[in-house]
């Protein structure tokens, strides 16, 4: 009876283990602005996407292999989606499907013109956008529009390096 | 460091080749005619409007879900203004190889099953776009009439609610026109929004 327990308690952690996947979390602006004013090690990359947006899913797989390419160097890759909020169930399950393991952060907030200007006043607020800063120096980088694979590598080697 | 610097500098540039360069048009600038095929099969340029006392000239077209978000409204937008000298123009920049739901037939047959009534043109080779400085869609220009010149005097969105229209509580393009009837300067004159990018043509 007790190794029965036992046995369904392991498989019981297991299932959960196995279903615990990634899912989007709802935030407001602040939660943003403190991520790009982070105090710490990291070198933040921020990615802007949306479910509706083809150039930005063709890019995740580029910035989902981001920490293994920069293995050691403290990189931290962050999703920021802009679908509207309602379609948080379509986020999560594209998430699933693609396997995204980065942090996904669903940014509530569809007054656009509130908050762009304080990513970056360079943006003109078109997706794929991405943010690259590096928490210790406050170094910045912004890149509106596509990336190929290589471009990205390259522009956070000469990030990291500068 | 300087050797890689600059490799990275032509990388750059052999990427982001065929997206524009210049600025493009700010608020307070002439902007220069053109002449562009519409979905009417008419060629049309801004001197064929007699009447106009301005134009809400938007960047638009048939895939970007924005652009479908404000399909009504800018429908409402020509319906209202038009006939008080402000007619709604839609350029359509997208190269359609790059999004095929934008070519120049598909053009044709959205306008005709969303019931355009304002004139909905094709930028085909992107200059048009490109002086403007557009970048996303739908990016609106709200042009003025002043001696003979069409001034630019707002650039941004339509409104702060892309979701709703009614929830929508700043309508940035209204206000600009309503200021323009009145002989006034609109009081917003820039604002920013998501938008799809500008599908421009590799070169």
């Amino acid at each position: 009876m007790r190794i029965f327990s036992l046995i369904s308690l392991f498989c019981l952690v297991i299932i959960t283990t196995a279903s615990a996947q990634n899912n989007a979390e709802v935030i407001k602006f602040d939660r943003l602005e403190n991520l790009i004013n982070e105090s710490g090690e990291n070198i933040q990359v921020i990615n802007f996407w949306a479910t509706w947006c083809a150039p930005c899913i063709k890019e995740i797989p580029y910035f989902e292999a981001l920490p293994e390419n920069f293995k050691g160097r403290r990189l931290k890759v962050t999703l920021i989606n802009i679908d509207f909020v309602e379609k948080l169930d379509k986020v999560n399950s594209f998430i699933e499907r693609k396997n995204i393991s980065s942090d996904v952060l669903l940014l509530d907030n569809i007054d656009y013109n509130s908050w762009i200007d304080k990513v970056d006043k360079s943006w003109s607020g078109a997706i794929p956008a991405t943010l690259i800063v590096d928490s210790k120096t406050g170094d910045r980088k912004f890149i509106e529009g596509e990336l190929k694979e290589e471009e990205l590598n390259n522009i956070l080697k000469e990030f990291i390096k500068s | 460091m300087l050797k890689s610097k600059l490799l990275l500098g032509m990388c750059l540039l052999l990427f982001s080749a065929g997206a524009p360069t210049e600025p493009g048009y700010m608020v307070g600038d002439a902007v220069k005619d053109f002449e562009l095929k519409a979905v009417s099969g008419e060629m049309v340029s801004l001197d064929d409007y007699d009447d106009a006392k301005g134009f809400i000239l938007i960047f638009d077209c048939n895939t970007c879900p924005y652009s479908q978000a404000y399909l009504e409204r800018i429908k409402g937008l020509h319906a209202k203004y038009s006939d008080q000298g402000f007619p709604v123009v839609a350029i359509q920049p997208n190269d359609p190889v790059r999004s095929p739901g934008d070519s120049f037939e598909k053009m044709v047959a959205y306008a005709d099953e969303n019931g355009y009534e304002h004139a909905y043109l094709y930028d085909e080779t992107q200059e048009v776009t490109r002086r403007f400085g557009a970048t996303n869609t739908p990016h609106v220009y709200v042009l003025n009439k002043d001696d003979g010149k069409y001034v630019v005097n707002y650039i941004g969105a339509i409104d702060n609610n892309t979701r709703s229209a009614a929830d929508a509580d700043k309508k940035y393009v209204e206000d600009a026109v309503d200021a323009l009837l009145k002989g006034k300067k609109p009081e917003v004159t820039k604002t920013k929004a998501i938008g799809c990018t500008i599908k421009w043509k590799a070169s």
